[in-house]
């Protein structure tokens, strides 16, 4: 099985500071994984690198098996077409309608016919819960959850293989995040999909990862199910997952981690 | 997508196969994905809207791949309906489920309106009338919470005015002394040559001074400060707008009119009669240059006979422009700088909108003064 994200030996520098020293990381078909780390340890900086937005010093980034760096303009464009994005606050075109933002990818492959388009825009914004009347508001008339369930439906246009999601539950609150969640879950599985993420939620992170990356000290100090990252010991890892709110969100999970052993080591 | 039981992965087709008992049957094969179908979309839905027809049964149980693209265009040949004989297979149900059972109802686009154009030019009217107000209405509301200063001095916004002033008038030297120059020496070019088939040569003086003082100057450098100046305000109030800091303003008990739009207007009304003044002074020189080429007219007897021939009273005129016209360009600017909405579209409007709206304005106030000025400061020959 070729995985789908490959990054070998990445380094990252802004000017004297290394953001990224010597990362490497792999993401198979069908998982489900999340980077977590504190503030400015370049989890976003790691995400815009597999998107190709952001070239690393060093280090190569491989997607679906070609190198991001060193590809032409035609493969790259092939690629893009493959994954589907989830900007943080959505960053649909503010100048289009709703029903115009999901129809431009389609539209830019110019082989559909406009009754394919409008059917297909319908079918999407069924399947991330918006009713069909508000394909016509503008993006500024809409609330922060709706925009984020109509960005993830432009991402799903193409029927991507891959998707990213750049804090899919921030800015909403508790009921809605969870909503987006079970949406997520429920496409995943349908779709098949596989899912890069960032995520400061812990409610998020414990209900929809299969693996978690903990950045901390310019490296992946963990790969791996969310008990084997809570085992780790490192200082980050202890503050995240095992203060209050991190002990609650895995408590409410109902997890198989013995929390009380953690605790006392 | 669907993983496909065999490694190689076919282009999608289809085939009508007949079978003994006469019945026809559509079997598609092959992967009927976005990736297949990217390149194909066109000639496939042509083939599947040949084969649909009614009594034909549907095989989809040889398909490869599918998605949703894939499913929306046979379903879509279908007549966006199953039809009655289909053999589909378990695991591609999901993607036709949606199809069939929409969870809402469609709504269709609003349509066109046959008297759109009567609509649309009663509504520019109406906006018209409305920017007007709402301009009016700005300078009002400033003027009411400025009131507080005049008690208490020490609350003025004195920094954000001297820093206007910088960037309005300090910054603008450049541009507005080329700007001045050249169209010195283009007019005087332009008006020697007709006095030369007159012979009043001296006349020069004459057409310049009060041409370049009274209007030229005045105009020029306020469109020049529209572009320039009133662009920058109502973008930058706008910004100010979409990112809330004005609504942060407003919360802490800062009136956005005393901190952002008062200093602009004063900023405006001091620095655009001084940047008049030096674009016409600059302009003169133009001219000057130009007519001692042209006319042979020294440049220092242009300039020992411009106060006989230009009285000073026109000088005035042109500064009390300069304040009119600025006020004017910053209440237009910061008016459009509120109005805008929180999209990228509505900032790029509204700055086209402030700029050619503040010069329109400034060249009709200009229109309004010299028939109100119209036999002041003319010297009859």
């Amino acid at each position: 099985m070729t995985p789908i994200i490959e990054v070998e030996g990445l380094w990252t520098r802004f000017g004297d500071h290394v953001v990224h020293q010597d990362l490497s990381l792999t993401v198979n078909p069908g998982e489900v994984v999340s980077l977590v780390g504190g503030s400015g340890s370049g989890k976003t900086t790691l995400m815009r690198q597999m998107l190709g937005l952001e070239q690393p010093s060093q280090g190569r980034v491989k997607v679906f098996g070609i190198s991001l760096h060193d590809s032409d303009t035609a493969t790259l464009k092939k690629i893009r077409k493959r994954w589907g994005v989830l900007f943080q606050e959505g960053a649909l075109y503010s100048a289009l309608s709703v029903y115009d933002n999901i129809a431009l990818p389609l539209r830019e492959l110019r082989v559909f016919d406009e009754d394919f388009v409008h059917d297909m825009v319908m079918l999407k914004l069924d399947m991330v819960d918006i009713e069909r009347r508000h394909a016509w508001k503008m993006p500024s008339d809409l609330s922060g959850g709706m925009i984020k369930r109509i960005a993830l439906a432009r991402a799903l246009v193409l029927e991507p293989e891959l998707i990213f999601l750049d804090e899919p539950t921030a800015g909403l609150d508790p009921d809605r995040s969870e909503s987006f969640v079970t949406l997520i879950q429920s496409l995943h599985k349908k779709l098949n999909l596989t899912v890069v993420m960032v995520t400061h939620d812990l409610d998020t992170l414990v209900s929809l990862s299969d693996k978690i990356a903990v950045l901390a000290d310019q490296k992946v100090i963990v790969y791996g199910s969310l008990a084997e990252a809570v085992a780790v010991h490192h200082p980050f890892i202890f503050k995240f997952f095992l203060g209050e709110r991190g002990l609650r969100a895995l408590s409410a999970a109902g997890s198989s981690i013995n929390l009380d052993g953690l605790r006392k080591a | 997508m669907v993983p496909a039981p065999s490694a190689l992965i076919l282009a999608p087709a289809i085939s009508e196969v007949r079978s003994a008992d006469g019945n026809a049957t559509a079997e598609l094969t092959g992967a009927w994905d976005i990736r297949a179908l990217e390149t194909s979309a066109k000639v496939l839905q042509a083939r599947l809207r040949g084969v649909a027809r009614s009594g034909i049964r549907w095989d989809l149980t040889r398909i490869q791949r599918l998605d949703h693209i894939g499913a929306l265009l046979i379903w879509q040949a279908w007549g966006k309906r199953r039809p009655v004989h289909l053999a589909l297979p378990p695991h591609l149900e999901i993607f036709f489920n949606n199809l069939d059972a929409p969870k809402t109802r469609d709504v269709e686009p609003p349509g066109r309106d046959p008297l759109a154009i009567v609509r649309a030019l009663g509504s520019r009217m109406l906006l018209a009338v409305e920017h007007g107000a709402g301009i009016i209405r700005l300078l009002g509301q400033v003027l009411i919470d400025s009131a507080a200063l005049v008690r208490n001095p020490t609350l003025g916004p004195w920094r954000e005015i001297s820093a206007s002033v910088y960037r309005i008038g300090g910054q603008a030297l450049g541009i507005t002394a080329m700007v001045g120059f050249l169209i010195g020496i283009v007019l005087s070019y332009l008006s020697s040559e007709q006095l030369k088939a007159v012979g009043a040569n001296g006349l020069i003086v004459n057409i310049l001074g009060i041409g370049i003082i009274r209007e030229l100057g005045p105009v020029i450098t306020a469109v020049l400060v529209a572009g320039r100046s009133g662009s920058s305000i109502t973008a930058q109030l706008g910004v100010m707008r979409v990112t809330e800091e004005l609504d942060a303003l407003s919360v802490m008990g800062i009136p956005h009119t005393v901190r952002l739009i008062l200093p602009k207007i004063i900023a405006l009304a001091i620095a655009l009669p001084l940047l008049i003044l030096w674009t016409s002074g600059i302009a003169l020189v133009g001219g000057a240059v130009a007519a001692s080429h042209t006319l042979g007219i020294t440049v220092h007897t242009f300039l020992t006979s411009l106060p006989v021939v230009v009285p000073g009273i026109n000088l005035w005129l042109s500064i009390g422009k300069g304040v009119v016209f600025g006020v004017l360009i910053a209440l237009t600017a910061c008016h459009f700088g509120m109005r805008v909405q929180p999209n990228t579209e509505s900032l790029g409007a509204g700055t086209t909108n402030s700029v050619v709206t503040s010069i329109t304005v400034v060249i009709v106030a200009d229109a309004i003064l010299a028939v109100l000025f119209a036999d002041l400061g003319i010297n009859l020959l």
